[in-house]
């Protein structure tokens, strides 16, 4: 295209300044009107047509990730939600055993408790009646010895001094006064019956056995 | 361009203006030129494009949407919505983002092989597209303020009266001639002496390799294509950037007339 400058001002007349050597910044006029109709025919394809779905696009991103992002934090909170139910229901039931383990441990102490009174008040029980009935046996024990042993050993002084003794009251001061040497002598601890030993029936048929084996220990 | 003018003159004839006039049908103020072709096509090739890729609207975009996306989002956001203000660069979006891409498409012309012209370095378009910037800032702000008005919201507060009739000759200059005159020049003038420039370095080269008998200067003809590539990446570069600078300007200039106070 490049012909020698003196040719192309020379060749037409016709050439505008727009195309010479000296004036690059001459406007070419037709260049002028094919700008503005290129750029209006652009334009009008951007305005109405990609401007517009690039818009929508953008917008539809947005609310997709919006969307997307609200959904996830649902998710998050829904988890959040359930672990602290979870944790919840767990201290609960950690809560319910221990109750329950401590309840029964006291309820174990309990009956343990109350089985050892039982049978501390039965074993009492027990011991009283026995000791009851020892003390009331060897009352008994004792009134009848007392009544056979005054007979017989009233008997037995008589025989020996050959003194009657019929007097009841008489014999029974020389029995007491017996009775009563007998025991400091030997026994002193174990108290007696009081006086009028006599005056108690005499001869019980189980104490009569003993009595004598007693009275020789009691002798030695 | 053509060597055989070289040869015939047989010394080095240096590229000028009027490598850049390219005449097809006709040589009059209204004969067609091979840059009113290109533009034509980039408009195609732009519309073809970002119809195709505004059209798919995937929720998660393949490499060209998100190319054309990466694009719109970059004067929607990086400039619009940078410079307008949220409330009210919606309606100047499709006019920004048809300047940057037309611009950008045009200039990278430059550099693509078998088109190696970029549009803009005729000084035609750029003022066409400064025109549209022109018409638009002033109209609206007339439209905002009334004709009277806004010629009155031209006068920067706070000037002392006796600066004030030169404060506002000063102020009518920058907004009807300074600043559509250097929105078009600075266009122009990068794509202008940016081609001016490759062509040295391509035709020097060329000059030099095969129009010439020493050894020596055949030798240098590599250091000249070496750096018409190099250029040729510093091109691409000036002519993104200008792009670029054309819409931020033209923002600029919008967002002064939507101001409620000057």
């Amino acid at each position: 295209m490049t012909s020698p400058v003196l040719a192309a001002a020379a060749s037409e007349g016709s050439e505008g300044w727009w195309s010479g050597v000296a004036y690059p910044i001459i406007p070419h006029p037709g260049e002028i009107i094919i700008g503005l109709i290129a750029f209006s025919i652009l334009y009008v394809v951007m305005a109405k047509f990609v401007v517009p779905r690039f818009e929508q696009t953008f917008e539809e991103r947005r609310e997709a990730i919006e969307g997307g992002m609200e959904k996830a934090e649902r998710a998050q909170a829904e988890a959040e939600r359930t672990l602290a139910e979870y944790k919840q229901q767990l201290a609960e039931a950690r809560e319910e055993a221990g109750r329950i383990r401590e309840e029964a441990r006291a309820q174990g102490a309990q009956i343990l408790e109350e089985m050892r009174q039982r049978a501390e008040s039965e074993a009492q029980r027990v011991t009283e009646s026995a000791q009851r009935q020892i003390a009331s046996e060897r009352q008994q024990a004792m009134l009848s010895l007392r009544g056979e042993v005054g007979g017989l050993a009233t008997e037995l002084a008589s025989r020996i001094v050959g003194e009657s003794l019929a007097d009841e009251a008489r014999q029974s001061r020389v029995v007491d006064r017996f009775l009563e040497d007998l025991e400091r002598g030997e026994r002193e601890s174990m108290p007696l019956g009081g006086t009028g030993g006599g005056s108690h029936p005499v001869g019980d048929p189980d104490a009569g056995g003993g009595v004598l084996g007693f009275l020789k220990r009691g002798r030695s | 361009m053509s060597p055989l003018a070289l040869v015939a003159s047989g010394s080095f004839e240096p590229p000028s203006a009027y490598d850049f006039w390219h005449p097809l049908v006709g040589d009059g103020p209204f004969a067609l030129t091979r840059p009113m072709i290109l533009i034509a096509f980039s408009v195609l090739v732009l519309a073809v494009f970002f119809l195709v890729t505004s059209n798919r609207r995937a929720m998660v975009p393949g490499k060209l949407q998100f190319a054309a996306e990466g694009v719109y989002g970059f004067v929607r956001n990086g400039v619009a919505l940078d410079i307008l203000g949220r409330r009210e660069f919606r309606p100047y979006v499709p006019m920004l983002f048809t300047m940057f891409t037309l611009i950008l498409v045009n200039n990278v012309f430059g550099i693509i092989p078998f088109i190696q012209y970029p549009t803009f370095s005729r000084i035609a378009f750029p003022i066409a597209l400064t025109l549209i910037v022109f018409v638009v800032y002033h109209a609206i702000g007339i439209r905002r303020r009334g004709l009277g008005g806004y010629f009155k919201s031209l006068m920067p507060a706070g000037v002392p009266i006796i600066l004030a009739p030169l404060v506002y000759l000063l102020e009518l200059a920058t907004y009807f001639i300074t600043r559509p005159l250097t929105l078009a020049l600075r266009l122009f003038a990068n794509m202008f002496a940016g081609h001016m420039m490759l062509l040295v370095f391509a035709l020097g080269g060329e000059y030099l390799l095969l129009h010439t008998d020493s050894v020596v200067l055949q030798a240098a003809s590599i250091g000249s294509f070496l750096m018409f590539i190099l250029m040729t990446f510093f091109e691409l570069l000036v002519q993104a950037l200008q792009a670029y600078v054309f819409v931020l300007l033209a923002a600029f200039y919008i967002a002064g007339s939507l101001e409620d106070a000057h």
